[in-house]
């Protein structure tokens, strides 16, 4: 199917088994949500046929609910229940058992509910509310509502983010024994691990083609890797960076140590000094976006220290990390970049107003100069400089952040995703000018999926996977392979 | 494993029942001498809140949708008004006039509803344009004050007393006085008794709460939310009018400037009762209760007899406070545990 | 032709000055039928040593809501809320200040019980305090604006009588009236009006306020990344509201030099909403315009004007303003914007950077 100016998916095939548990993937933009928003009837598709056991016509799913009552149902990351309603209510809200007068028969929903609780090997009371257990339980809750309402297909979109490890045991406990049921699940998930333990199968999306369908047999996790990231893996010939010296040299800008924000990165230590470049690498979900945030205090880290040029420093909010002479630029620009309403100006000059305060307030003409000259220097293609940002392309938007950040002179800058969504010659404009800042003395982190600009551009990379640093490669030994074995981690 | 059902909802409603009961026996404690121990007290506050109890049980529906409607004071004193113009200047009968009243709250509720629901602008401005709306409809009906005396069936509604055979006392000149209820007291305790079933026991109901609780996913989970959103406005101006014909059986006036500020007497009897302003939680039995403690302040107050009655208002508006903090703390506390 | 009238209509102030345009059409085309002089509207003249005619009432008469609406053009701004409060703390104000010009329980005096200064000093601090409080609440309890500014609600007014015994408060002394009265020939509530929508506008140009409550009102996230404090910044707006109901009770009750704490600021809350939303202003929060709210308050006082040059009580005036209402905001409603989209056939390029 098509938005308007991009194609989200074309040319598709998906093929699930019955009783079969097939992993969903793909990194930022693959298409992973567009496809399941087609198969349950969410987005409307231009092309193709959805076949389902039981029909003999190809089906047209109008809304989720009638995705449901054919038996697709989809359980979401964020557990769309209502916390307020008791459990047993939540398994029968807008299909409850009637009584004879017509009004909802309470005695026989618990009783029904506590049965299939029971037939789920969970051991809850139905009639406390929803909201008194754990996320996890709650997931699994979602789980049985579909379950009741006799599902053929359950998608579960990225259902583990939020849970620890033995609660996801759980679940897969409960995905197995649907899977004795001839049930077939879709597991969307960016864990490599968890992929490995429970699934069957693994279908690969990238650029919103497909990349192939695989038996977990046939394709180990290098593979796998290569595959997602469009690798062709007897391709991955050692693509060397030029050298730039050793920083370690340098002083130190950033040391942080045992530094971890609950729920999203665990304890980590990592040294930057001046001048350097450093890459953070993984997949898409492994943790690099919040190691970085939990450095620049967007999330304030909850254990662990940092210290800023040899000073030992608490980071309680992004202002303290700014007058520190810090800058991040987010991954996802439209919910933390961009202010839409405002002009590029405003935009351009708005982290070097907060810098000075309130009070004093950046004059116009300076204003206006400095946004000229970012415009210039960064190619900004832009009716005026008083145009809406919301207005210019995805690029140009992001040039636009860029430009707000390195307007305040920052001594460290995080770039998370900064060529995402940009063309090629400005990919490679922005990877000139960030050796050009690392030769200035600046210290960045670099962090993006596309293995050779960071090859290009790093002096060292940092390694995660799964919510953890696991490593970190040195100069020398810096080439697509290893970069691949250390992101996949475990058995070739 | 069946623990007892004490969360943070029901602790709410458990507050305010005991703060009633703790109220109204401080009252009994400190003016006994006055009067107060005597079992009509009590029943002139339902007496006289009969019109607020259906207003704030429609209230409660709004509400449990996180919505707010704030025309229903203005609603009731156009209400009034009609019947008063319709019995003193047009010679219809009230029967046939509280049928129309009812039918005029019905499109109200579904003009309101309309706005809210399908063309998804804030419950606060549209019901603003109502409130607006049916207080100048108000004086554009009759400027002035009309007082109902011409028809016997009205008359004889407002009058009528339903004497309770007990707790009777014996007054300064040796009879004994029964204490008594009146018919709007009845009306109004069956509309509560009835919001509280339909809440309980019927799928529209839950799907109030559902809606309120999380928008999204009762969208996801099948159910149509704006047409729910749209009944409870309906609902809501409908009770309203059967609140208004109570109203005026009190009062036995149309007057422009009736009844304002009634919604925000129900709006605070409701949170004080333990409905959240967010949506999805609320309680038709708490709200009563709320009205109950309104009530009680303003009795309070008046019988003191020194304190002027804006010391209502202030108390009712502490006590406001207090609930409205309260139920953000009990919120901060259920995001922390998450 | 077409495209023309849609960039007109895109202006930031076309709503504001169009409705404005339209009322005083309306009193053209009234003063024409009843036979009047055509330009009758806009006739000034000088009677009794002072500044008279119908538009030197509408800027007289609409100084109280010019001010409110300076403060709530930057609470709706900010937080995308609004405060009701504003009518109830103006009473709250007017409590205060005659209590303490009048002294403890008087009711009618001619001369000051403690200086004006001190009168009007106290109030005014009384009123930022309340706004304050609706600021905490807000910003740092994570309450909703519209909740927790109906706490003041019902206490403000009700705290201003208690003050005043509930009784109406006379101060008959002449630099009181003055502030209500007249400053040489010109009505002195329009120069206050004046200087508070001039400190406004210098503050908003000389520092970086408008922006830090642009941005955090239309994207708090982003906001903060970029180093804004949006809690403070939604405080002060809520302060700076308290201010301006104290402001313009201060006005009020100059008028009338009493304090008629039952009467003052009625309803006036629902005025200044209504003035932010015809300025042009989004309810929801983010790009604000003042002058659109300042052309918007003093248009609703015209129309009220208006209605009553028509023939239409103050009681039946609501009627339209509930019209008004409902047009302006179904108009700006999404559902209703997508709907009038699909009727003028929009090009492909345009629908493609939607």
């Amino acid at each position: 199917m098509t938005f308007p100016g991009v194609k989200a998916l074309e040319n598709v095939d998906f093929t699930l088994k019955k009783g079969e548990i097939r992993a969903l993937m793909g990194e930022n933009g693959a298409g992973k949500s567009t496809l399941i928003k087609c198969l349950t009837g969410v987005n409307k598709f231009e092309a193709g046929e959805i076949h389902l056991e039981g029909f003999d016509h190809p089906i047209v799913n109008k809304d989720t609910m009638d995705a449901q009552k054919k038996g697709i149902s989809t359980v979401y990351q964020e557990v769309n229940l209502c916390p307020n309603l008791s459990v047993a209510e939540n398994l029968y809200i807008g299909r409850e058992p009637l009584t004879k007068l017509g009004t909802v028969n309470r005695k026989v929903m618990n009783r029904q509910a506590a049965a299939l609780m029971k037939q789920l090997e969970l051991d809850i009371d139905v009639t406390r509310n929803l909201e008194e257990y754990s996320l996890a339980l709650q997931q699994m809750i979602a789980i049985a509502r579909a379950v009741d309402m006799d599902c053929k297909v359950l998608i579960l979109d990225e259902p583990t983010s939020s849970l620890d490890d033995r609660e996801v045991e759980k679940l897969f406990t409960m995905m197995r024994s649907l899977k004795e049921k001839g049930v077939g699940i879709i597991f969307v998930t960016h864990f490599l691990e968890q992929v490995y333990a429970v699934c069957d199968g693994i279908t690969v999306l990238r650029n919103g083609q497909l990349v192939g369908e695989y038996e977990i047999a046939d394709l180990p996790r290098v593979k796998l890797v290569a595959a997602m990231m469009g690798k062709d893996f007897d391709d991955l010939a050692s693509i060397k960076p030029e050298s730039t010296g050793d920083k370690r040299k340098e002083p130190m800008v950033i040391e942080a140590r045992g530094i971890s924000h609950a729920g999203t990165i665990k304890p980590f230590d990592l040294d930057i000094h001046k001048g350097e470049v450093i890459g953070l690498t993984g997949l898409l979900g492994s943790g690099r976006s919040e190691l970085a945030r939990a450095i620049y205090g967007a999330d304030r880290a909850q254990t662990g220290t940092l210290k800023v040029k040899g000073k030992e420093v608490k980071i309680k909010n992004p202002i303290d990390a700014m007058q520190l002479g810090m800058g991040l630029l987010p991954d996802d620009r439209k919910a933390e970049g961009i202010i839409g309403d405002l002009s590029v100006r405003e935009n351009i000059i708005l982290a070097m107003q907060a810098k000075q305060g309130i009070m004093k307030k950046i004059p116009m003409a300076k204003q206006c100069e400095i946004a000229d000259k970012y415009i210039d220097l960064l190619q900004i293609k832009c009716a005026s400089r008083e145009t809406l940002i919301k207005q210019l392309s995805g690029g140009n938007q992001q040039k636009v952040i860029l430009a707000r950040w390195l307007a305040t002179n920052p001594d460290f800058l995080i770039l998370d995703e900064p060529t995402r969504g940009i063309d090629i010659g400005t990919k490679t404009e922005i990877q000139k000018l960030v050796l050009q800042l690392a030769d200035e003395g600046k210290s960045l982190i670099f962090i993006s999926s596309e293995i050779e600009e960071m090859l290009r551009t790093c002096n060292r990379m940092a390694v995660l996977r799964d919510g953890q640093k696991v490593g970190e490669i040195d100069e020398r030994d810096m080439n697509q392979m290893n970069v691949m074995k250390a992101i996949a981690g475990g058995d070739k | 494993m069946k623990k007892k059902k004490i969360n943070s909802n029901n602790l709410l409603l458990l507050i305010t029942i005991v703060l009633f009961f703790v109220m109204y026996a401080a009252g009994c404690a400190v003016y006994a001498d006055k009067g107060f121990t005597r079992l009509q007290t009590f029943l002139n506050i339902l007496i006289n809140n009969a019109g607020l109890i259906c207003v704030t049980a429609g209230m409660t529906c709004v509400m449990l949708t996180g919505g707010i409607d704030i025309s229903v004071g203005s609603l009731i004193a156009m209400d009034c008004m009609i019947l008063a113009v319709g019995i003193e200047q047009w010679g219809w009968s009230s029967p046939v006039l509280m049928f129309l009243i009812l039918a005029i709250g019905i499109v109200f509720g579904i003009m309101q509803g309309f706005c809210i629901a399908y063309l998804d602008i804030q419950p606060f401005i549209v019901t603003m344009a109502g409130m607006f709306f049916a207080r100048g409809m108000t004086a554009v009906i009759c400027k002035e004050q009309v007082s109902i005396v011409s028809d016997k069936i009205f008359t004889m509604l407002s009058s009528f007393k339903i004497s309770l055979p007990f707790g009777g006392y014996i007054n300064k000149k040796g009879i004994m006085q029964y204490p008594y209820l009146r018919v709007t007291v009845v009306v109004a305790l069956i509309v509560v008794l009835a919001i509280y079933l339909m809440l309980k026991y019927t799928r529209f109901g839950r799907s109030l709460y559902a809606v309120g609780g999380n928008q999204q996913s009762a969208t996801l989970m099948g159910l149509d939310v704006k047409k729910t959103k749209m009944k409870a406005y309906i609902l809501s101006s409908f009770l309203t009018s059967i609140g208004g014909i109570c109203y005026c059986l009190n009062t036995m006036a149309g007057t422009t400037t009736q009844a304002t500020g009634l919604e925000m007497d129900a709006i605070s009897s409701a949170v004080i009762g333990g409905t959240l302003l967010t949506g999805g939680v609320g309680n038709v039995i708490g709200s009563l209760f709320g009205v109950l403690i309104n009530g009680t302040i303003s009795t309070l107050v008046k019988t003191n007899g020194k304190l002027i009655s804006s010391w209502s208002n202030i108390v009712t508006a502490v006590l406001l406070c207090f609930f409205i903090v309260l139920q953000s703390v009990f919120a901060l506390v259920k995001e922390r545990k998450k | 032709m077409m495209s023309s009238i849609k960039k007109l209509t895109q202006k930031r102030l076309f709503l504001p000055i169009f409705s404005m345009i339209l009322v005083m059409l309306i009193n053209v085309v009234y003063d024409i039928a009843m036979g009047g002089a055509p330009l009758g509207f806009f006739m000034i003249s000088i009677k009794n040593g002072v500044l008279y005619g119908r538009l030197i009432d509408i800027l007289n008469r609409g100084s109280e809501i010019a001010i409110l609406a300076i403060g709530m053009t930057l609470v709706v701004s900010a937080s995308g809320g609004t405060d009701i409060s504003v009518g109830s703390v103006m009473s709250l104000y007017a409590g205060v200040c005659c209590l303490i010009l009048a002294g403890y329980g008087n009711v009618n005096v001619q001369q000051y019980a403690h200086p004006l200064l001190a009168g009007i000093g106290v109030g005014l601090l009384v009123t930022l305090i309340c706004g304050i409080f609706n600021g905490f609440l807000v910003a740092y309890m994570n309450i909703q604006p519209m909740v927790a500014t109906l706490i003041l609600w019902s206490a403000g007014r009700a705290i201003g009588l208690l003050l005043c015994n509930s009784q109406i408060v006379y101060v008959r002394v002449p630099s009181f009236q003055k502030l209500g009265g007249y400053c040489s020939i010109i009505p002195t509530p329009i120069i206050v009006a004046a200087v508070c929508v001039a400190i406004a506008a210098v503050i908003l140009h000389f520092t970086a306020l408008g922006t830090y409550i642009q941005s955090v009102g239309i994207n708090k996230r982003a906001s903060r990344i970029a180093g804004f404090n949006s809690a403070k910044i939604i405080l002060m707006c809520y302060a700076i509201c308290g201010l301006c109901a104290g402001l313009a009770g201060m006005v009020a009750t100059s008028r009338i030099y009493s304090a008629d704490t039952n009467n003052i600021g009625l309803n006036m809350e629902l005025d200044a909403i209504l003035s932010v939303a015809l300025g042009g202003n989004s309810l929801g929060g983010g790009k604000f315009s003042l002058a659109g709210s300042i052309i918007g308050a003093y248009t609703i006082q015209a129309i009220t004007t208006t209605l009553y040059a028509l023939g239409v009580s103050s009681a039946q005036a609501p009627v339209f303003k509930a019209i008004v209402v409902i047009i302006i905001v179904v108009i700006q409603a999404e559902p209703a914007k997508a709907f009038f989209k699909k009727l003028t056939k929009k090009s492909g390029k345009e629908a493609a950077r939607a």
